[in-house]
């Protein structure tokens, strides 16, 4: 049904890359080689020699960012969240519809893709709600939105409550081919909940915000897209118990896939003590088994793709107290490098295998081209420096706002250079 | 596999000043740290009972106020603690202020911080809200209760009036009764508690009473006759708010008071009785118990005076110090 990504296109760029370790793991490269691109598409890849220590790999894509556009321009808008997208080594960007009002027709959706052919530095696609002001109530026009360019849908930010109405969604959008997202949050169990429901939160006194709140609605959401033997995408993933019914739904043939944050893979709730209302988001980060069934599940391809879930929030909305701060971190221009630092450099995680849940995995999921380093492909590259060293500054970035839990930490691993559908969108 | 250390809270701290002290948690301080101040409050005791109650130690030192949240005993014992010591107090409510007008606290906590306060005390409806001011001043801090987190000074009278009438504190037993969950002063109390080596059972029915908060140390029972066990039984305030319909907590106020109510059947002779206030007779205390000579309740009144008396001069004076009656004696 056409396109789904729109903007950021324009230039197409004349590249060369001579004597750079290329690693494309879909494609089976680790090689050193020198690259060509030639408007916007790679037309040769020869062997190289030497290398200066840079690495070029697929661009990534990045499933599920907030562009608070329309309605919080404030906190970020369409040129500003694809410039951190691009310095973050995004080549495309999948925005949630949760903005003031939904995009849950086609007038909403037409006009912010007019604005994205217009603003946007990298490709990015929108995905429209499945309910009516994302209330769980009437279904949108799902075949009209599809025609309009939504690349899925979802009514990510809240549940959709009523399984009645989740499938009947589940049965109408099968008809566009495009895939539904379901953030799972049961909210009788999470209502005056403001981290995960444990030590942490018993000793320091919050309402909790059980696992099992995230897991019961998994659970049920898998079932029914069983019943109805159609394919489902399940947004931010944070509980053990929630990967399991993932592993278990996926091994009896469901076509369930899954995402995970960089945050949930690096945090636990014990960061929570700080008080810091940048380690405040929903699902809220939890125990150290749950951290390690999520990698586990990352490793093994159950869990597909990283997605920051990129949450912009104005600073005076998260200048306050812990128990009154908004849900929600950024993790554009960090996603990358904090993962290489906390995963890849201990040794947790491959670098083939980082970069395949950052590229190819999203891709897959939402049926867009996959980034890929091959002759005739439009150049979606990303050019990494691994040795380089940063501190994360809040002056330093893109994004309209500075809510990042990394503010003062430094990082090692850095995009240097984004090729964006042909474009070369960032260089540091 | 290589082993990960996620991050944790020291690498996410945000940078203080050295040496500014501040009291928003039990968890701030260590057993000497407790030692030190009930040792202080035991000093400043002795100068309640002359005819001119001031002591001259913190002349010419500012401390504020801010009371976010509606309070009689807490507000009036810290304004009184810091008049005793002659410091200048200055107190601000939520409303009639500029909160009213929708000011953030950290706009507050600018303005007030403008004036240079050596000290902030604060009671505030959000967790965290301790955290905004310490940030936002260069005063120490002082929480007088953040919601449902910690209430650190309460801790330390209920310290100190366990200790003057028990004489001692590591040994015992003390079960704390009621809406654990919803309790700061139950979080700062199992923590000091646990601290100063006594033994803590949580008692209360399954839902008032937070999962996984024998990680902090102490026992739980739902039954309401492992009170008798205890050298003191600490009563918890009922919140009527909490016991909204559609909560479902508890079934009902009145099912709660049959089940856990601490009535004088289900005490034996001799056992202490306290309750950080304000009580709801006839709900988890009753009357009987409330007035019996063993309720240490009025007791903990004074009590909260001189060990907040004990917290600003430990604060201003850069503790631990070592406690000299003669020294403030002299001075007065």
């Amino acid at each position: 049904m056409g396109e789904i990504l729109f903007g950021g296109n324009g230039r197409k760029d004349d590249l060369s890359y001579e004597g750079v370790r290329v690693v494309d793991p879909t494609e089976g490269i680790d090689e050193t080689l020198n690259l060509t691109v030639e408007a916007g598409v790679i037309t040769k890849i020869e062997p190289g020699t030497g290398g200066d220590g840079r690495i070029v790999a697929p661009a990534f894509v990045d499933p599920h960012v907030h562009l608070r556009t329309p309605g919080r321009e404030d906190e970020e808008d369409i040129a500003t969240g694809t410039k951190a997208a691009a310095a973050g080594g995004y080549c495309a960007i999948l925005a949630m519809p949760n903005t003031e009002p939904a995009v849950d027709s086609a007038a909403v959706l037409g006009a912010l893709v007019e604005r994205a052919k217009d603003e946007a530095e990298i490709p990015v696609g929108f995905l429209a709600a499945i309910s009516k002001g994302q209330e769980g109530a009437e279904l949108t026009e799902m075949v009209e939105l599809a025609e309009r360019g939504a690349a899925g849908f979802t009514d990510d930010g809240r549940p959709v409550a009523s399984p009645g109405l989740l499938r009947r969604a589940l049965q109408y959008h099968s008809v566009t081919g495009r895939r539904i997202a379901v953030h799972c949050e049961e909210a009788t169990l999470s209502r005056g909940g403001h981290i995960h429901e444990g030590l942490v939160s018993a000793e320091l006194g919050f309402g909790g915000y059980p696992s099992v709140a995230e897991s019961v609605m998994v659970g049920r959401d898998l079932m029914l897209a069983a019943y109805e033997n159609q394919p489902i995408h399940v947004l931010h993933l944070s509980a053990r118990e929630s990967v399991d019914e993932l592993r278990s739904a996926r091994s009896a043939g469901v076509q369930a896939s899954g995402e995970v944050t960089p945050h949930h893979l690096c945090l636990t709730d014990e960061a929570v003590r700080t008080l810091d209302p940048n380690v405040k988001m929903n699902p809220p980060l939890r125990a150290e088994e749950d951290r390690q069934a999520l990698l586990e599940a990352l490793k093994d391809g159950t869990i597909e793709a990283i997605a920051t879930d990129h949450a912009p929030h104005a600073r005076h909305e998260k200048d306050v107290p812990f128990e009154e701060a908004p849900f929600g971190v950024t993790g554009l221009e960090t996603a990358f490098s904090v993962l290489h630092t906390r995963l890849v450099e201990p040794g947790v995680l491959s670098l083939a295998a980082l970069i395949d849940r950052l590229a190819a995995g999203p891709a897959r999921i939402y049926g867009l081209e996959r980034p890929r380093i091959a002759v005739g492909a439009p150049a979606n590259l990303v050019v990494l420096d691994l040795e380089r060293t940063w501190r994360v500054e809040e002056s330093g970035f893109r994004s309209r706002s500075p809510n990042s839990w990394l503010i003062g930490q430094t990082l090692k691993g850095k995009v240097v250079e984004t090729v964006a559908n042909g474009k070369l969108a960032y260089s540091a | 596999m290589a082993e990960v250390t996620p991050l944790i809270r020291d690498e996410l701290l945000p940078p203080r000043g050295p040496g500014r002290r501040h009291l928003i948690s039990i968890r701030d301080l260590t057993k000497e740290d407790v030692e030190r101040l009930l040792a202080l409050a035991r000093t400043f005791s002795a100068s309640l009972d002359r005819e001119v109650k001031k002591l001259p130690a913190l002349k010419g030192r500012t401390v504020v106020n801010m009371f976010f949240e509606s309070s009689t005993r807490t507000s009036s014992s810290f304004e009184l603690a810091a008049k005793r010591l002659s410091a200048d107090v200055m107190s601000i409510k939520a409303s009639g202020s500029a909160v009213d007008k929708g000011e953030s606290l950290r706009d507050t906590a600018l303005t007030i911080g403008a004036y240079d306060p050596d000290v902030i005390v604060l009671r505030h409806p959000h967790i965290g809200a301790p955290q905004v001011i310490a940030d936002a001043t260069t005063a120490h801090v002082v929480n007088a209760g953040d919601g449902t987190h910690q209430h650190p000074t309460q801790a330390l009278l209920d310290l100190y009036t366990i200790d003057e009438e028990l004489g001692g504190i590591a040994g015992l037993h003390v079960a704390i009764v009621g809406d654990v969950l919803h309790s700061r002063v139950a979080r700062s109390d199992i923590q000091a508690l646990v601290l100063m080596g006594a033994r803590v059972t949580v008692v209360g029915p399954p839902p008032l009473i937070p999962r996984g908060i024998e990680a902090m140390g102490c026992e739980v029972s739902h039954d309401i006759e492992t009170i008798r066990d205890a050298d003191v039984v600490y009563v918890l305030r009922m919140q009527k708010e909490r016991m909204l319909e559609g909560a479902n907590y508890v079934p009902s106020l009145r099912e709660y008071t049959a089940r856990w109510g601490v009535t004088p059947e289900r005490l034996r002779p001799g056992q202490k009785v306290m309750h950080p206030g304000p009580m709801n007779r006839g709900v988890e205390i009753d009357p009987v118990v409330a007035d019996a000579a063993d309720a240490l309740i009025e007791r903990q009144v004074r009590s909260g005076l001189v060990v907040r008396m004990a917290v600003l001069y430990d604060l201003l004076t850069h503790g631990p110090v070592e406690v000299k009656v003669a020294e403030i004696e002299e001075v007065a």
